[in-house]
This record gives structure tokens, sequence and C-alpha cells, in this order.
């Protein structure tokens, strides 16, 4: 096997890399980590973060690419598979083998379309036919179907109490802090574990979420949309963060000339809307990939080329916002008197902004970031509706409702597609505006109440 | 049972601090009683307990208050609505933020008049009219917003909406705090005669000594929590008895005090949510016996209306203003022969005002308008001025720090006017400045130790980490600061000692001259006392000279040696302290020293 670091796949890393850099920094200064200690006390906050973890632990495993090697070649050189998969396709192997040939329902043993079926006399019947997979080892289908499901998610979940407890065994002394709220964290890794438990027990016998019009696992394009939502939130802030604080914060420090080019190029960009620019870029974009089919060796690597490029031009058109707060606040600092201090010691501006300026504004970065991160989850999803998202292969939230929004019309309607990839965004966008709440309740001085 | 009683309130905080325990007041009905105390003694949380007005997470915890024998805090919220605003009414502190700046103020004065006394349309205008006139506004102001108007005007037009309902009881939190010292001095004369015109009971609550003494019948002296002395103004500042009252009257500065240090009140105010059992002022008093500290003192009548909660204190003993105090202190003479520091000649800075599309130059705001000054060494030149006269843009200008627009700066004899980049730098060393505010001097995401050393990093950057440190702690040493405080934040320190790290701070390059922005205006008088005291400490061993900022007089006359009078961008007056401030010269001066509190109020 051979392993593959697409583009995302590096900046992601670097970006969990980050991370784990803030964290340290934070816990080793006592201001820095006052305000999370606020938020480790707050049970909400707490759940949430649980919540947004499992999804990012998700998408960092679906982020360590490989190709699979090949039984070597005649002269015995190693050859590898033209598809790249990832961590998480491995752990999801059976569910991504197991096509079905259209649409099924979830729980569903048989197909959704009426086919002709050859008996076992060569007559022919028209009939729904059962399912590859689906509910395939259960003999009589109709009759044991529902007992079946019943014993397997209560086989499911036992296991997942009994992990739970174990978990709490572990945990035990650990949570036992004051200003932690521990049973949040405790409940909520129960409720993760009683979802994946009860999936896990009844994913390898049914499709869960059904199957899409080409028999593909809906639970499994879910799971793999997860990665594509993720990114895109966490990407484009990359993107968006020079711009917003380069820019913001040098026009409300400088002010004058530099302040008046930059208050007018975010006001231009802001006039001109945003899903036009997008459209425009994308399409461009497309047209350049699509004549230069030569540039990857993988189908993989152009629609990751095609993400990155959309994480970039959602990060252009989005840095305005920010960059406009932060130009205010930084008007507002540079004229506090430990700043005119700084400069009566004649301190240069790159290190009055590093060391005033930036530490005194950086709450606003913070909040601002946690908040966007699920407006750009579901920016995602309209861009991909419209077209103009993520490549067609690549799975994706949008993409699924792009895929199911035709399929509502029939008669009886196709929602388990529609369904699957709502609820996993609704959590995942849930989660993260409740993380944003409490985060800006810890953080914004002004939304702070005094006890 | 006319006016206002107040029997043993208790306020609480959820996290079960008391920050008032226990007040009892009256206030009959038509008498003046201030409530005086340092900041943080619960003065503004038991005016705001009477209106049930306490901010969130606050209560009253225990306590009955009644006006004219009905009791405020067991009437329905719809009859304390009509009550508030009406027979009690309150006027805050900030005269920028208690008027609606969408209103206009005849809009504002109506509203309360048909809340209050049910008045509407022309007769509510002309009822309007006549509370205007009577806080000395012109009729005519009805239609102005309150971005029209200026700070003292704006609490005119406040005063005229309490008045509108008739108050039989009006609480006053700090209305001057924020204002000018002439303004004062007119807000005070107002407030005083409506209380007589009217007969109504007010409340006044402030922390400056001399405000009382010009206002009070009664006053009531509070710390931490609890009145501690309760009598009438006559024997308050005739005989204090308290220990606290005796010490506060002490530590503050005046012309008298010259050439002596003042005296301090050590330590500091124990926090709300100390477990207190005995005399809360018994850590920092020098009277202080073993029983001070075990059994809570009780309040009681020493003379007739005299209260006390002392026990120590021998009250047959009125104690006369102290002698002088032994030692070196205030200001002393400069040294014949020092050298001039800094000199200004003609500086003027403009502030161009552009108008129209391409913005174009329509005219000048002439913050600093030709100003010529000198300061030797070891010297302190007081600059006195109210607020908007331009005397921070003056001094921020001497520093480099806003460009001049005419006129020369010379440093130890050298003009510095033009230069820029690393000669700019070089000559910094030689001044620094110390600022107003010590919450927003200091950077609240740097350790204290950085915040000394950043000068040091800037402007000697041949001394070594090691070097520095070790400068950094004999610095903080100097001020007074615990050898730890290097490896704290800000926010850890009190406001006293965070101007003792700007102090510091600016020491650190071994200034020449040191520009004091109204280093104390910010801090009680206790605290005032210790800077004031390290400042001519400092002076005197390093020959610093000073340009001191202030509008407060009483410290100008312990302070200065010479002082320069600033109105509009001008140096109206300048000379020897002693001199200028008992035989002023100019009109202006004449009339500032004269609004100063503490004089009795005029007209």
């Amino acid at each position: 096997m051979m392993p593959v670091v697409l583009w995302t796949d590096a900046l992601i890393f670097l970006l969990v890399a980050g991370l784990a850099g803030l964290v340290a920094l934070v816990h080793r200064h006592e201001h820095l980590a006052a305000p999370w200690r606020r938020i480790a006390a707050d049970p909400v906050a707490v759940s949430a973060a649980v919540v947004l973890l499992a999804f990012t632990a998700i998408a960092v495993l679906d982020s360590l690419h490989y190709r699979p090697a090949l039984p070597p070649g005649p002269h015995g050189e190693v050859q590898y598979a033209p598809e790249v998969k990832s961590a998480l396709d491995r752990l999801l192997a059976p569910l991504a083998e197991r096509q079905e040939k259209t649409y099924s329902a979830p729980f569903a043993t048989r197909l959704y379309a009426k086919e002709v079926i050859i008996l076992a006399d060569d007559s022919t019947v028209r009939d729904y036919p059962r399912l590859q997979h689906g509910g395939a080892h259960l003999a009589a289908p109709d009759a044991g179907l529902a007992t079946d499901v019943a014993l397997r998610a209560a086989a499911g979940l036992v296991l997942a109490v009994a992990a739970w407890l174990l978990l709490v065994l572990a945990l035990r002394k650990r949570l036992r802090r004051q200003q932690f709220a521990g049973g949040a964290l405790l409940y909520t890794l129960l409720a993760l574990l009683v979802a994946a438990g009860v999936l896990a027990a009844l994913a390898p016998h049914y499709h869960v979420f059904g199957t899409d019009k080409v028999g593909q696992d809906v639970l499994y394009a879910s799971l793999k949309s997860i990665r594509t939502g993720v990114l895109i939130g966490a990407l484009t802030t990359l993107v968006t963060l020079p711009l917003a604080i380069g820019l913001g914060v040098s026009a409300g420090y400088f002010g004058g000339r530099i302040d008046d080019a930059v208050q007018y190029l975010y006001t231009t960009l802001n006039a001109i809307p945003g899903v036009l620019l997008i459209a425009a870029a994308v399409l461009l974009m497309q047209t350049q990939l699509e004549t230069h089919p030569d540039w990857f060796e993988t189908g993989a690597e152009r629609a990751d080329l095609r993400l990155l490029f959309l994480c970039l031009i959602l990060g252009m058109t989005n840095w305005t916002g920010l960059a406009r707060l932060l130009r205010g606040e930084t008007l507002k600092v540079r004229e506090l008197d430990y700043v005119v201090a700084a400069r009566a010691f004649g301190v240069s501006d790159g290190r009055i902004l590093l060391r005033h300026i930036l530490p005194n504004v950086q709450h606003i970065v913070l909040i601002s970031v946690v908040m966007d991160f699920s407006g750009l989850v579901l920016a995602e999803a309209v861009l991909s509706y419209v077209g103009v998202g993520v490549d067609p292969g690549m799975l994706s939230f949008g993409n699924m409702i792009n895929g199911a929004r035709l399929e509502l019309a029939r008669e009886p309607v196709v929602w388990w597609q529609l369904a699957a990839a709502f609820t996993f965004m609704f959590i995942l966008v849930l989660a993260a505006n409740l993380f944003a709440d409490c985060v800006r309740d810890a953080l914004d001085p002004r939304s702070r109440r005094q006890a | 049972m006319s006016g206002l009683r107040i029997d043993g309130l208790k306020v609480e905080i959820e996290a079960g601090a008391v920050p008032v325990d226990g007040v009892s007041l009256a206030i009959e009905g038509d008498e003046c009683v201030v409530l005086l105390g340092e900041s943080g003694c619960g003065k503004s949380l038991t005016a705001l307990a009477l209106m049930r007005l306490l901010p969130e997470g606050v209560r009253i915890a225990a306590g009955v208050a009644s006006l004219d024998g009905e009791d405020l805090f067991a009437l329905p919220e719809r009859r304390m609505r009509a009550l508030r605003g009406g027979r009690l009414a309150m006027i805050f502190q900030e005269p920028m933020t208690s008027l609606n700046p969408v209103l206009s103020i005849g809009q504002q004065v109506e509203e309360s008049l048909a809340a209050h006394r049910g008045l509407a349309g022309r007769a509510a205008r002309a009822e309007a009219g006549r509370l205007l006139e009577a806080v000395g506004l012109a009729a005519d102001r009805l239609d102005a917003y309150p971005s029209q108007l200026s700070g003292g005007q704006r609490q005119r037009a406040l005063i005229a909406m309490m008045l509108a309902g008739e108050p039989e009881v009006l609480i006053a939190d700090e209305p001057t705090t924020a204002l000018d010292v002439t303004v004062q001095a007119q807000i005070l004369r107002l407030l005083k005669d409506l209380q007589r015109q009217r007969g109504m009971g007010l409340l006044l609550i402030t922390h400056d000594l001399d405000v009382a003494r010009d206002m009070a019948d009664r006053v009531a002296v509070m710390y931490a929590g609890q009145i501690v002395e309760w009598a009438t103004r006559e024997r308050l500042y005739g005989a204090p008895l308290h220990p606290y009252t005796r010490r506060l009257f002490r530590v503050l500065p005046s012309a008298a005090r010259r050439g002596e240090p003042l005296e301090q009140i050590a330590g500091r105010v124990p926090a709300a949510d100390a477990a207190l059992v005995g005399c809360r002022f018994a850590e920092r008093c020098d009277l202080a016996v073993e029983a001070c500290r075990r059994e809570p003192q009780a309040l009681r009548e020493v003379a007739p209306g005299h209260w006390l909660r002392c026990g120590v204190v021998d009250v047959n003993s009125s104690q006369p203003n102290p002698g002088p105090r032994a030692g070196e202190g205030g200001a002393v003479g400069v040294p014949p022969g020092s050298a001039t520091v800094l000199e200004l000649r003609d500086l003027k800075v403009h502030f161009p005002i552009r108008k129209g599309l391409l913005r174009r130059v329509a005219g000048q705001v002439k913050a600093v308008d030709g100003v010529s000054l000198a300061i030797r060494a070891g010297e302190t030149l007081a600059l006195v001025g109210e607020s908007g006269c331009g005397k921070t843009t003056l001094a921020r200008a001497a520093l480099r720090l806003i460009e001049p627009t005419a006129g020369e700066i010379l440093l130890a004899g050298e003009a510095i006017g033009g230069l820029a980049g690393e000669a700019l730098r070089r000559r910094r060393t030689a001044m620094q400045i110390v600022f107003q505010d010590p919450f927003s001097s200091l950077n609240p995401r740097m350790r204290v130790g950085d915040i000394v050393a950043e000068g040091l990093a800037a402007l000697r950057p041949d001394i070594d980490g090691m070097a520095r440190a070790a400068r950094v702690a004999e610095l903080l040493d100097r001020v007074g600061l615990p050898r730890d405080a290097a490896g704290r934040y800000p926010h850890e320190f009190s406001g006293g000692q965070r101007q003792r790290v700007a102090i510091a701070r600016a020491l650190a390059v071994q200034p020449r001259l040191l520009v004091c922005d109204e280093p104390t205006s910010a801090l009680d008088v206790s605290v005032q006392a210790q800077i004031l005291n390290l400042l001519a400490e400092l002076q005197r061993e390093q020959g610093l000279a000073y340009l001191f900022i202030t509008h407060n007089l009483p410290v100008v006359g312990y302070l200065a040696h010479r002082v320069a009078v600033m109105y509009q961008g001008r140096i109206v007056e300048e000379g020897e302290a002693g001199a200028l401030l008992s035989a002023p010269g100019h009109e202006y001066t004449r009339m500032l020293l004269e609004s100063a509190p503490g004089r009795g109020l005029k007209g």
C-alpha cells in the first residue's frame, strides 16, 4: 500500500497540529486558560465539544489516504490501485462494498423498484426482488425482520452501555474535578456510543439509511460526507484568517491611506453577490481541470484540488466580516494608554501589533471562527446543490441533497437520502452553533454576565 | 414619619459576599444627607437597593426602608414603578448614558410628567419648560437632543426629568464626578437650592470630602459595607471620631501640607466576601486592640446625633488637625542652578476638519495654540485646566506622540521636533508618561515583569535578559510592589498597585522628565496619598522633572513648584505655585479656584 497525502489532508493535519499547539499554549498561560475553564464548566459547551470532536475524528480518519497495492505484475513490479482509499474506507469496507442495484428503503429487504424475476421453474414474475445484502441472512424476511432488528439493536445497545460503564470506571477519578461538566461529557459519550453501537450492530446486515440511486449505502455516504463538511468549514477559515487579520488590523492600526484602501476593497467585495463570484471562479477552474486530465494521477486528486479551490474562493469572499470587526476593535485598542506608552518607548509598529494589538483582539477572531464554521458547512450544501460546489464524484452533504431532490417528486417518495444528509448536517451544525455561543459568552466581555 | 428611613439594610451577592451590611440611615424631609466613602464601600449598591434596581444576582437580604412610613421593600413592583421617579427619584453619575440619545429633552421630561403627574399635550410642554428653567436651562432647549448639550447641561436636563415627579427624596449618585470643577460647582449649587426651595430630602453619594462639606446637613461615612460614623456636618468636620474618618482627612493633600509627606492608610479595604468578625478597619487602624479584631462593633450614639462604630477611640478628645510630620515630602525646593529639561516654544497642534467629498480642509481645531513652557530638573510644573482645554494634547505633542503643527520642542537644549526614526527613538529614554487610567494603561495580556521590561527592551537593546530581569526586580521594589509581582498579570492588582507598575515602567529607561497625566484622579484618596508620596520621593532621589497634568487644585498646591493654567489651547497664566494660587491674576484662574469644592457654595 502507498500512502497518499492529498493537499487537503496536509492542511487538515496542519490544522490539527496547530490546534494542539494552541491548546498547549493556552494551558501554560493562566489568563488564556481562564475563559476556557468557564467553557469547560458549561454542560452545553462540553456536550457540543464532544460531538464536534467525534465528527472531527471521523474527518481525520477519512483523511489518512492510501492506494492499496495490487497483486504484483508479471515482472514482479509493485502496482497500486488507481483509486485512493482512506482509513475510514477500510473501517467501513463492509458498508462500501455492499452495493445494491438501486434505491432501497431503510431496513428494507427488497429493492424499491419492481424487476422481472426468473423463478426456479423458469417462469417470470414482476416483483420487488430481494436485496443482495440488506437482510439477506433472513430466510423469511417479512416475518422475522422486526425481531431480528430489535435483537441486533439490543445487542448493540448492551455492548455500548457496557463500553460506557468501563469508560466511566476508567475516567471516574479524572472527571471529579471542580469546575468541569463531567456529567455532560459522560452522557454525551453515552449517547454517541449507543448510536455507534446500534449502528455497528445493524449496519453489516441492513442498510440502516437505505441505499441511493446507484445502490450505495446512504449511511456510508453520510459518514464520508463528514470530511467534506468539516474540511470546508475548517480550511476556509484558514484562508480567511490571514486576510482578515492582516487587512483588518492594519487598517485599524495604521489608518489613513491603508485604511481607505482596505475599506474600499471590502466594500467592493461585499457589493458583488458572493454566490456569483464563487460560481464564476469554480466554473473557470472546472474548465481548467477538465482540459488537463494529465495533471492528476487519480480522480481523488482532482476532486481534492477542486475542494481546496472551493475553500480558497469561499475564503476570499468571506474575510470581509471579520476584517471589519477587527478594524473596529483595533481602532479602539490602539487608542488605549498601553499602546501610547509603547509608542513613547519607541517600540516598533510590528512589535506593537504583535504584543499589544493582536493579543487583545484575538477573542474576536476566535469567536468569529467558531461562529463561521457552521455557516460554511451549510454554504457547501447550498453551493453543491446549485452545482458549483465540490466535485460531483466527491461525497458531500450538498451532493447528497442534490441527488435526492428529483426523487422527492417520486411516488412513493425517496426520503431517506435527504433525511440522512439533513440529520448528520443538523447535528454537526447544531453542535458548532452551541459551542460558538458558549465560546462567545466566555470570551466576549460585553456578553459576560457579572455575578 | 416624613422622609426616608433605612434600617439594617443588607445587600447580598449570590456568591455569598455582603457588600452592604446593616446600613441604617434617616433622611428627614428637607435635609441633605451625604453618604461618603471610597470606591467599593457599597454606597452605590445602597442607593440602588433603595430604588429596588439592583443588578441581577444581587439581592436585598435583610432590612427595611420606608418612605413616609410606606415600606419600600414590601410594595408590589407595579406600585414601586409609580414611586420610582415619582416620590423617590435618582440621578446617576454618567450624564452621557442616562438620557436617551434619540429623544429630545422635552420628550423625555414630558414622558416623566405623563407617567407621574398625568400631564399631556400643551400642559405637559408648558410644565416641562418651567422645569427646564428651574434647573437653569432655557425653555427653548426642550427641542434639543442630548448630543447637542454639554455634560453639565445634560445633568441639568436629567435633574429636570427627576423633578417632574415632584420627589420627596432625591438620590444623587456621584452626580458631578464626571464633570469639570466649574460645572460641578454649578450643579451642586443647583441641587442645594432645589433641595431647599422644594423642601425635599437629598441623599448625595460621593467620595469627595470637600463636596460633602459643601452640601451636607448630615454625613454618613461608609467603610467596607458599614456606616462607621454618622453625624452632623459641623461635628464630623470639626471633631471626627472614627479612626478611619480621621485618617481620611489627614491623607488629603493641600497647600498647607506642602513639604511634609502625606499620611497614608496602610493596607487596603477588605474584600466584600472576606469573613469579617470584628471591626472592618482594624487591620489598618493604629488604635486597634485585640478586641477590635474579635468582636463586632456596634454603631452607638456617643453624643446627641453623633453615631460611631468604634469602641476604642476616646470620644472626648477632639483631635485637631495634626502637626507636621517628621521627614521630608511633597514639594521641596528645586535645586538651584538645575538645567532646563524640556522647553516648548510656541508649540501648536491643530487638527484639520475635513469636509465634503474631496475631504478638503475646511477649518482647524486649535487644540494647542501657541504654548511656551520650560521645566527644570527636579521641578514640578502643574498644568491645570478643564477637560478639552488641550492639556493632554500638549503633553503628547511634547513627547512627540502627536505631530505638532508648529513650534519647537527642546529636550535638554536640543531640538527634537524634526527628528525621526532612530534619532528620535534614542531621545525617548529621556521622557516618559504615566497615565490617568490604571486599567487601560497596562496591557492585560502581558505579565507585569514584561510590561516593565518593555521600554528597556525597546530602548536599551544592549542590556541582556539577566540584567534586564534584575533591573525590573529593582524597579518593582522601588515603587513598593512585592517581588513576585513580575510574574503576575495586571488584573491581579488594585488600581493603586497598577499605577505603581505604570510608574515603574516609565522609570525603567531612566527618564529625566515624567509626564503625569492625572495620575491620581482615578484613585481613592487614601491611595492617592501613597502615589503622591512616591512621586515626591522619586523626584528628590533622581531629580526628575514632572509635567503634572491635573484639575485637582489641592494636589497642585501640595506638589507643584510652578503652575500653568491652560484655557482653550493657550496658557492664560503661569507662575510660582504659592503665589498663583493665593493671588490669581487671570479671571479664569480665579473662577477655577472659586469653583473648587470645600470652600462653601457661593451665590
